[in-house]
């Protein structure tokens, strides 16, 4: 007797579709807990958690936010093997407005952010028109570059990088700005990806000639979708400026692409719910191994490999799946 | 003084060449950008040392052996992870600049550090023309990457073999009607753009030591030779080379050599400003695709 | 140079490397008109149309419509000033559902701009055009991926991504290839309730009987050059078009 799996919705997803959600309170847990949980996760950890594993927590926000930016290229089509470039830029930019004009942390953020991710968008700009394989050329390049020109030229600091940055008012503000940071953005891009507009850019990806053929000018779009993933990651740098109250070459390092991309590839690519637990997985999981050192790279290496070949669709799209439906042998007639 | 400039920058040139002539071939023909290119160089290297040190091989078997074992790497990586999932490229970038990093990243965390992992000159002379010093080895590494470019330009050119691989690169799904077997034909350009990674490798290294963080580098130039020049354009790698050869050469004889980089980096700026496909890119946007 | 000629092609050549795909081709269209544009394989019909759309820039040569030069602009431009396409090898976005297909032509900004600036209830609005080209309301075929439409469906959805952009004119890249009898004459009446509303119309088509019946007029290519031009029955008795179908002269 043949079978095959069969995969069917749970009985509380179809209930708790539509209005019908309100009908009861476990339909609307069933709905809301997915959500919720991560959410007070995030807020209530800081508050249980000794210094060190605050300082993990940080981590965790950083790197999701780098991953979510990678994600949001990914879904319109550009593989980025350098988000240091957008990190690294936001960084320099907050370190140089605040040593070199006095700009004061909070106001010094969103500006870097924005210049940054304006900049990493202008570098990118020309490749954006090419075959995706020149992009991912491109923005692995370019950061490895930038390391040795400032070795090479001492600007902003050289070799020694510009240091006694100012750091946010309060470790509590810290930690709160960059979770509060991290949810506004994993939510609300969430919902930019879900609505028309990015489902022009998903379809971007998936059929850029019929874009076109739509009267969409698809370079445009894709030059936003850069803009905001480099101000992201900018947002990210720029932030991390205040926390060590340094800027160096670092900033450029592969650790900074790498991270983000195994985060995503893990977590489940194309959801950037993916990308923040991808994140939340791998980054504390580096500080246990912290112990064996350069072996840790090595890890992300064979996990990049091994979930885009075996598991592409990453956990959380897994866990998505066994959430929301179960499965059962049926017969074959 | 000008003329040993000169000359230096010849050689340079044809070290870039060679760098880049492998991930250039491999991506020419099949499509695939091999971001493990640098790690197999590496690799490579490391191999022969080995079959060197440990098992006492003499040297030209030793170099031999490491070709052709980064070649059925190059092969298996493909069998094994870039077939699944070939045909979306974003994939295939992210696998092989995984397998890249993880065999870098092991080498340099297994400590295989240090001037002692170095491979010997192949030739141990020099030759004086004038007040200039020429090493052996140098020239060693110009004829090679000479022949290796005509070579390759009359393979793909005159032999059967060559043009199916010129078929494919232009049209996949045509070539495919004609029985051409594109699995195959990608196996073998991956493992051929491995192959040269490894000679290039086998003639270069000797000039210095192995290091894992020199593979970051070669991927680094390869892609700066190949971007420059426009991928998948045999004709491209050789000016791309000589440009960038000639202008790193040129500054750090002129200017200091800690600015090599910044020309390298201004060059791949400008030329993606003022046509982004490369000199001889042969991307058309999306004209070719239509 | 009148106001009747709604599309002029001036003298267009393309060639690709060594390729003359098209030699001096001219012809032009009057508002309302249905054109058939048709030839053997290989004979340029496609090019034309990548020509005229902006997908493809001549080598030489002008494009005019509407008695401005078009020649040149970027394709999305070239929509937006109303030209709309099919295209020959049909490829929907395959992960989403069928309307959702059609809610990226409705969200460029032609036709934000012929809305007057809102874009309202772009799933309403999809799934009127997907009903209007045939996708039967009540069985909630527009809802299925668009991975497991079958052929005439995947056609008649191309259709409606084109009709979506209220264009002017609209070039049909052989719709009626791979549809059977029925499909094709249950697409028929779609496109003349297209010609009633005033469109103009090209259409790329092999099956001949069947576009003979709506075409008022073809232009025959061969080998990337016009071998006649006029009405459908006239140019089928030209010596040089039936030798180039045929092979010979009947």
């Amino acid at each position: 007797m043949e079978r095959r799996l069969e995969r069917i919705d749970r009985g509380i997803k179809v209930r708790s579709e539509d209005v019908f959600a309100l009908s009861s309170w476990r339909e609307m847990l069933y709905l809301l807990s997915p959500r919720v949980v991560p959410v007070l996760g995030f807020l209530l950890l800081p508050l249980v958690l000794d210094n060190y594993w605050q300082k993990v927590l940080l981590s965790v926000a950083v790197f999701a936010l780098l991953a979510l930016s990678w994600d949001i290229l990914a879904q319109a089509g550009m593989v980025s093997l350098g988000q240091a470039l957008f990190f690294g830029l936001g960084a320099y930019c907050s370190g140089i407005l605040n040593h070199a004009l006095g700009c004061p942390p909070l106001l010094a953020l969103p500006v870097a952010t924005v210049l940054g991710g304006l900049m990493g968008a202008v570098v990118l700009l020309p490749v954006v028109r090419l075959r995706g394989v020149y992009f991912s050329m491109v923005t692995l390049i370019i950061p490895l570059m930038f390391v040795r020109v400032i070795e090479a030229t001492k600007i902003f600091g050289g070799t020694e990088g510009l240091s006694g940055i100012a750091p946010l008012p309060s470790k509590w503000i810290e930690l709160y700005l960059i979770v509060a940071v991290l949810l506004a953005a994993l939510f609300g891009f969430r919902r930019m990806m879900n609505s028309d507009y990015g489902l022009v850019l998903k379809a971007i990806k998936d059929n850029d000639r019929s874009v076109t053929n739509a009267g969409i000018n698809i370079f445009w779009y894709k030059a936003q979708a850069l803009f905001i993933a480099a101000s992201i990651g900018a947002l990210a740098g720029a932030f991390m400026t205040h926390v060590y109250m340094f800027v160096g070459m670092p900033v450029f390092a592969l650790d900074y692409s790498i991270l983000p991309i195994a985060a995503a590839v893990v977590g489940g690519p194309g959801s950037l719910a993916g990308a923040v637990l991808g994140a939340s997985i791998l980054v504390p999981l580096s500080e246990i191994l912290r112990g064996i050192g350069g072996l840790r790279i090595v890890f992300y290496g064979c996990f990049l490999v091994v979930f885009i070949v075996v598991l592409p669709e990453g956990i959380f799209h897994y866990i998505q799946r066994k959430y929301h439906q179960f499965e059962r042998w049926v017969e074959v007639e | 003084m000008f003329l040993g400039t000169v000359v230096y920058a010849i050689f340079n040139s044809a070290i870039l060449a060679l760098m880049a002539l492998g991930f250039n071939l491999t991506f020419g023909i099949s499509g695939v950008a091999n971001f493990a290119y640098g790690a197999m160089y590496i690799l490579s290297a490391y191999l022969s040392w080995m079959f060197l040190h440990f098992l006492n091989f003499p040297y030209w078997l030793s170099v031999c052996v490491s070709i052709v074992f980064t070649m059925v790497l190059g092969a298996l990586m493909y069998r094994y992870v870039l077939l699944r999932v070939r045909g979306q490229p974003l994939s295939e970038v992210i696998a092989t600049f995984g397998i890249g990093l993880a065999i870098l990243e092991l080498f340099q965390y297994l400590g295989f550090v240090g001037y002692e992992y170095s491979l010997p000159v192949m030739i141990d002379k020099s030759i004086i023309f004038g007040d200039i010093v020429v090493d052996m080895q140098r020239i060693l590494i110009t004829a090679v990457a000479i022949f290796l470019m005509a070579g390759l330009w009359a393979f793909t050119h005159h032999t059967r073999i060559g043009l199916a691989f010129r078929g494919i690169a232009q049209d996949e799904r045509t070539a495919l009607t004609f029985g051409i077997d594109s699995d195959r034909i990608g196996m073998i350009s991956v493992s051929l753009g491995c192959g040269l990674a490894a000679l290039a490798a086998a003639v270069i290294i000797p000039l210095g030591s192995i290091s894992p963080g020199d593979g970051y580098d070669v991927l680094m130039k390869a892609l700066a030779v190949c971007i420059v020049g426009g991928l998948g354009s045999t004709g491209g790698v050789i000016v791309a080379s000589v440009f960038i050869g000639f202008a790193e050469r040129l500054t750090d004889t002129y200017i200091s050599s800690s600015w090599t980089m910044i020309v390298s980096l201004a060059a791949i700026l400008i030329v993606l400003m003022v046509k982004p496909s490369g000199l001889f890119g042969r991307q058309k946007e999306l004209e070719e695709r239509i | 140079m009148g106001t009747a000629t709604f599309l002029r092609v001036n003298s267009l050549f393309k060639n690709f490397g060594g390729i003359q795909a098209i030699t001096d081709l001219s012809f032009e269209l009057a508002q309302g008109e249905l054109l058939g544009l048709i030839g053997p394989n290989g004979s340029g019909k496609t090019t034309a149309v990548n020509l005229i759309t902006g997908f493809v820039k001549p080598s030489r040569g002008e494009i005019v419509y509407r008695g401005r030069s078009i020649t040149g602009l970027a394709p999305h431009k070239i929509v937006r000033l109303g030209i709309a396409r099919t295209f020959q090898m049909v490829r929907p976005f395959y992960q989403l559902p069928a309307y959702k297909n059609v809610i990226i032509p409705l969200y460029s900004p032609r036709v934000r701009q012929l809305a007057g600036g809102s874009y309202g209830d772009l799933d309403a609005v999809a799934l009127d055009y997907l009903e209007e080209v045939g996708f039967e309301r009540d069985s909630h075929v527009a809802y299925k991926s668009a991975s497991v439409l079958p052929q005439g469906y995947l056609k008649r959805l191309e259709l409606a991504k084109a009709i979506a952009l209220k264009p002017d004119l609209i070039i049909l890249d052989e719709l009626f290839s791979g549809l059977s009898l029925a499909e094709v004459a249950s697409i028929i009446p779609i496109i003349e309730k297209l010609r009633k509303e005033g469109k103009t119309i090209i259409m790329i088509e092999h099956r001949l009987k069947e576009l003979f019946r709506i075409a008022d007029r073809v232009v025959v290519l061969n080998y990337g050059r016009k071998i006649a031009d006029g009405p459908a029955q006239q140019a089928m008795q030209t010596k040089e078009v039936q030798k180039a179908y045929l092979g010979a002269e009947c």
